[in-house]
C-alpha cells in the first residue's frame, strides 16, 4: 500500500516575490506518511518554504534504502532529503549512497551550546542527522470491556492464560526477537548479548512458539490501529506515535504499555547527487534547529533528537489538555524499562535472522 | 502443352521468380511495420530478464572492489591458514574501499555469505588507516573475527564471481569453500517449502476458478442476449475494479469481525467467541486470488462456448443420449481449448501474484513471489531474487512445455 503516493505541493509564499532574485529551488522530502508525515509539514516544510521561498514536494515511502540506491546507481537523483531508520542511514552511508553532512554547520542551541553538544548521544552520523526518537509498544483497547487485570509488563503481551485472544505483532524479526526475550525475563541491558549467540536465538523463537497460533502479523504502521479498533486482536504492537494520533485525532481509547518499549531514531539523510544540495543541507539544517524540533512534538508524540527542545515541549496543537512531554517515549514515567534497538546487531544479523524467522512462521 | 515448361509472366521472367519477388517486398515492408515493436520488446523486455537471470550467477561485487585481493584468494586452496601476505592486501583494499565510500557494498555481499561480517568489515575499514604491519596481528587485534578460518572462506566464496551459491540457496542448501553443496538444516529451510506451496495454491485458484467459472461462462453462452449482456457487466466489473480495492474489500467481508462472521453469529452457526479465521491465513489468500482471478477463466471459456452450435447437444439427445451424456460426450471435449487457456492463464498469474498474498496472507499464505519482493525491496540481494526469479521461471517453462505435450499448444483459445 505504499505505493499511494500523496503529494502536497505548497505554493511560496509572498516572500519568494519579495526576495526577488532568490532562485526558488523544487526540494523533494520523503518521509512515512500520515499523521508523522503532517507533523513534518506542519513543523517544518511551511516554516522553511516561508523564510526561504523554495517549494517542496512531499513523498510517502515504506522505508528501506531500495529506491535511494535504484536512484544513486541510476545517476537519476530525484529525492532530495529522506527520513530513514539509523540501521539504514549507517548502511547506505557505508555503501556510499549518501552526501556527508558537516556537522560544524549545524545550528547551535538559543544558549549557544554547539550542535554537536545539544543532540542526544548516538544521534549524529557521518551522513545523518536525527530529528526525533520513536519507539516500538503494545497498545490495548480500553472501550472493550474485558474480565481480566490490567495488562503492565511485556511479560503480559505473551501470557496467553491470562489474556486469552488475538495479538497484532509486526511481521520481522526486528523487534518481535527483542520483545520475546525481554518477556521471557531477560533484562533490557543484555538483550542483544543473548541475541547474539545460537541459544538466545532459540530462546526468543521458543517464547514466540508460545503465541505463534494466536498472531495476525502486521506490515504497515497504519494496521495495527486498525486491528485494535476494529476488534481483531485484543493487544498490538504498534508505533508509539501512530497510535498517540488514534488516541488524539481519532477519539480512540487506546492503551499504550511502555514496560520493554525498544526506542530507535528516525534521521534526515540526503541521496547522493541530489540536485539540490545546497537547499537540502539548508532544510536540514532549519527542521533540526531547536524550535522546530520542538514545535513538531506538538503534532506527533516523538521525542526530539536535541536536549536543549525536550523544555520547550508544549500541548497538542489543537488540545491544550494534553501535555506532549507526558507521551513521548523519553518521558520518566515511561522510560523506566526501554531499550534502544541496536543498529551495528541487526545491521549484521538481519538477513539471517529474517531468513529463520520467515522458516519459523512457515512451519 | 509441355508439363515442365516454367509458366512465365508477361515480361518472360518465370511467374515463380516474379512472385519470390513480389513476395520479398511485402514481407520486407511487414518486417519494417513490426521492427519497432521487436526492437521495443527487445531492448524492454527481454534484454532485462537476460540481464535480471545473470545477476541470479553472476556477481562480482568483490572482484571488482578487492583487487588486490582477489588473485591471493584465487589461488588460496581454503583451508591452509591465510598469510600475512593476504592481511597486507586485504588491508590495502580495505582502506581503499574506505577512501571510496565503498565499503558498505564489500561488507553486505560477505555478509550475505556469512551473517555478522557486515561490521566487521564497515568499522575495520574506519579504523583501517592507523593499522601498521604486522597486519595479521593487527587486524586480529582491532576484531578476533580476522583470525577465523569461515571469514576467509566466506570471502574466497564472494570473490567467485560466477556463482552457483544464489540458486543453491533458493533450494535451502549452502555452497561450501571444502564441501561442495549441503542441504540447510530441516527447520531452516525455507524457499522449496514456499515453491511447493505457490504452486499448490496456484493449482487450488486454478480448479476452484474452472468449477466457480464454468457454469458462469455456460450462462453468458447460452442466455438471450439480453440478459447475457447484464451478466457480461457483472463478470467484467470487478475485472475493471482496482487490485487493491478488492482485496481490501475481502479484508472487510471476512475478518472475524467482519461480514460473513457477523452473519454466521447471527445465524447461530458460529458462536460469538469463536468466529472464523477467514483471512490473514491460506484460506483468506485462496477467496481473494479466486475472486480476482475468475475472469480470466471466465473470459476465454466463453468464448470459446459461444462457437458451439447448440444443435450438437440437441443431435445428441435426439440420438438417445441423456443430457448429462451429451454433456460429457459431446459439449465437454469442445470446450477443452477454452479449460486450456482459462487454466494455464490463471495459474501463470496465481504464480507471480504478490499483493494480495501480502495483504490477506498471514503467516501460512505467503508465496514465493514475496519472498523475492522481499529480497528487490528489502536485504537488497538482487542476486537472490534473481535466482528465486529463475527457478520460477524454469517452473512455468516446464508446465507450458507439459501442457503442450498433453494438450496441445495450438488447442488454446483465448477468444
Amino acid at each position: 500500500m505504499s505505493g499511494l503516493t500523496k503529494k502536497f505541493v505548497a505554493l511560496a509564499g509572498l516572500s519568494a516575490f519579495v526576495a526577488g532574485n532568490a532562485v526558488a529551488a523544487e526540494l523533494t522530502v520523503v518521509s512515512w506518511g500520515g499523521a508523522y508525515t503532517k507533523s513534518q509539514v506542519e513543523a517544518y516544510h511551511k516554516p522553511w518554504m516561508a523564510q526561504t521561498g523554495h517549494t517542496i514536494i512531499s513523498e510517502d515511502y515504506g522505508g528501506g534504502i531500495a529506491e535511494i540506491k535504484a536512484q544513486v546507481d541510476s545517476g537519476n537523483v530525484t529525492w532530495d532529503v529522506v527520513d530513514v531508520e539509523l540501521s539504514d542511514a549507517i548502511r547506505a552511508c557505508d555503501e556510499g549512497l549518501l552526501e556527508e553532512i558537516d556537522h560544524s554547520t549545524l545550528p547551535p542551541a538559543p544558549d549557544g551550546t554547539p550542535a554537536a553538544d545539544d543532540f542526544l548521544p548516538g544521534t549524529l552520523h557521518d551522513c545523518a542527522v536525527a530529528n526525533i526518537v520513536w519507539s516500538s509498544v503494545y497498545v490495548y483497547d480500553t472501550s472493550k470491556v474485558r474480565n481480566w487485570n490490567v495488562p503492565k509488563t511485556m511479560g503480559d503481551f505473551f501470557d496467553t492464560n491470562a489474556y486469552p485472544g488475538k495479538r497484532g505483532m509486526r511481521k520481522s524479526p526486528k523487534v518481535t526477537m527483542e520483545f520475546a526475550l525481554i518477556a521471557d525475563g531477560v533484562p533490557v541491558s543484555e538483550v542483544y548479548d543473548v541475541l547474539g549467540t545460537e541459544e538466545g536465538i532459540e530462546r526468543a523463537f521458543a517464547k514466540l512458539d508460545t503465541i505463534k497460533d494466536d498472531v495476525i502479523w502486521w506490515e504497515a504502521g497504519a494496521q495495527p490501529p486498525q486491528l485494535l479498533a476494529d476488534g481483531e486482536v485484543i493487544f498490538t504492537t504498534a508505533w508509539n506515535g501512530r497510535v498517540f494520533n488514534a488516541v488524539a485525532a481519532e477519539d480512540q481509547s487506546f492503551e499504550m504499555v511502555w514496560d520493554g518499549q525498544i526506542y530507535d531514531l528516525d534521521l534526515w539523510v540526503i541521496p547522493k547527487g541530489s540536485k539540490n544540495v545546497e537547499a537540502a543541507l539548508d532544510f536540514v539544517r532549519f527542521s533540526t534547529a531547536t524550535e522546530q524540533l520542538a514545535n513538531q512534538a506538538s503534532w506527533i508524540s516523538y521525542g526530539p533528537a536535541r536536549a536543549s527542545s525536550v523544555p520547550l515541549i508544549g500541548t497538542y496543537h489543537d488540545n491544550s489538555a494534553i501535555k506532549m512531554a507526558d507521551h513521548m517515549p523519553t518521558a520518566p514515567g515511561n522510560f523506566a524499562n526501554a531499550l534502544q534497538n541496536d543498529f551495528e546487531f541487526w545491521a549484521d544479523n538481519q538477513d539471517d535472522l529474517n531468513e529463520r524467522f520467515n522458516a519459523w512462521l512457515a512451519q | 502443352m509441355n508439363a515442365t515448361q516454367p509458366i512465365t509472366a508477361a515480361d518472360g521472367t518465370p511467374l515463380k521468380k516474379k512472385l519470390a519477388q513480389a513476395m520479398f517486398r511485402s514481407k520486407l515492408r511487414a518486417a519494417g511495420l513490426v521492427a519497432p515493436l521487436l526492437a521495443f520488446v527487445l531492448a524492454s523486455f527481454i534484454f532485462p530478464i537476460f540481464a535480471l537471470m545473470w545477476q541470479g550467477v553472476h556477481n562480482n561485487t568483490f572482484e571488482r572492489l578487492m583487487p588486490n585481493l582477489t588473485e591471493e584468494l584465487r589461488v588460496w586452496d581454503g583451508l591452509s591458514e591465510p598469510t600475512e601476505e593476504m592481511y597486507t592486501l586485504l588491508v590495502a583494499d580495505l582502506r581503499q574501499n574506505r577512501a571510496d565510500k565503498t565499503i558498505g557494498r564489500v561488507a553486505s555481499r560477505v555478509n550475505q555469505e556469512l551473517a555478522g561480517t557486515r561490521s566487521l568489515f564497515t568499522s575495520t575499514a574506519r579504523k583501517a588507516a592507523k593499522l601498521e604491519p604486522p597486519y595479521r596481528d593487527a587486524l586480529i587485534k582491532t576484531k578476533k573475527k580476522w583470525g577465523e578460518i569461515k571469514v576467509w572462506q566466506a570471502m574466497k566464496l564472494t570473490n567467485q564471481s560466477l556463482t552457483p551459491g544464489f540458486y543453491a540457496t533458493s533450494l535451502d542448501a549452502v555452497y561450501t569453500v571444502d564441501q561442495g553443496f549441503i542441504m540447510k538444516e530441516e527447520k531452516r529451510q525455507i524457499y522449496t517449502k514456499l515453491f511447493i506451496r505457490t504452486l499448490m495454491i496456484s493449482g487450488s485458484v486454478m480448479l476452484l476458478c474452472l468449477l466457480l467459472g464454468y457454469p458462469v461462462a455456460y450462462l453468458l453462452a447460452t442466455l438471450p442476449l439480453k440478459y447475457s449482456n447484464l451478466l457480461m457487466i457483472m463478470v467484467l466489473l470487478p475485472f475493471w475494479t482496482s487490485l487493491l480495492v478488492r482485496t481490501t474489500a475481502w479484508i472487510a467481508i471476512l475478518q472475524s469481525q467482519g461480514v460473513v462472521n457477523d452473519i454466521l453469529v447471527w445465524v447461530g452457526i458460529a458462536a460469538d467467541d469463536s468466529r472464523f479465521s477467514l483471512i490473514y491465513n491460506m484460506t483468506g489468500t485462496i477467496i481473494a486470488m479466486t475472486h480476482i482471478l475468475l475472469p480470466f477463466m471466465i473470459l476465454p471459456l466463453y468464448s470459446v462456448m459461444k462457437t458451439i452450435p447448440p444443435s450438437y447437444m440437441r443431435a445428441a439427445r435426439s440420438l438417445g443420449a441423456t443430457p448429462t451424456r451429451a454433456f460429457i460426450k459431446v459439449y465437454m471435449p469442445q470446450t477443452i481449448p477454452g479449460m486450456g487457456a482459462g487454466g494455464l492463464l490463471v495459474f501463470i498469474l496465481a504464480i507471480g501474484y504478490y499483493i494480495t498474498p501480502a495483504l490477506v496472507g498471514g503467516q501460512d499464505g505467503q508465496l514465493i513471489s514475496n519472498m523475492i519482493a522481499y529480497h528487490m525491496q528489502k536485504s537488497l540481494n538482487w542476486s537472490l531474487a534473481a535466482a528465486l526469479g529463475g527457478i520460477l521461471l524454469g517452473g512455468v517453462l516446464i508446465l507450458y512445455w507439459a501442457y503442450d505435450r498433453i494438450i496441445g499448444i495450438d488447442n488454446m483459445k483465448l477468444g
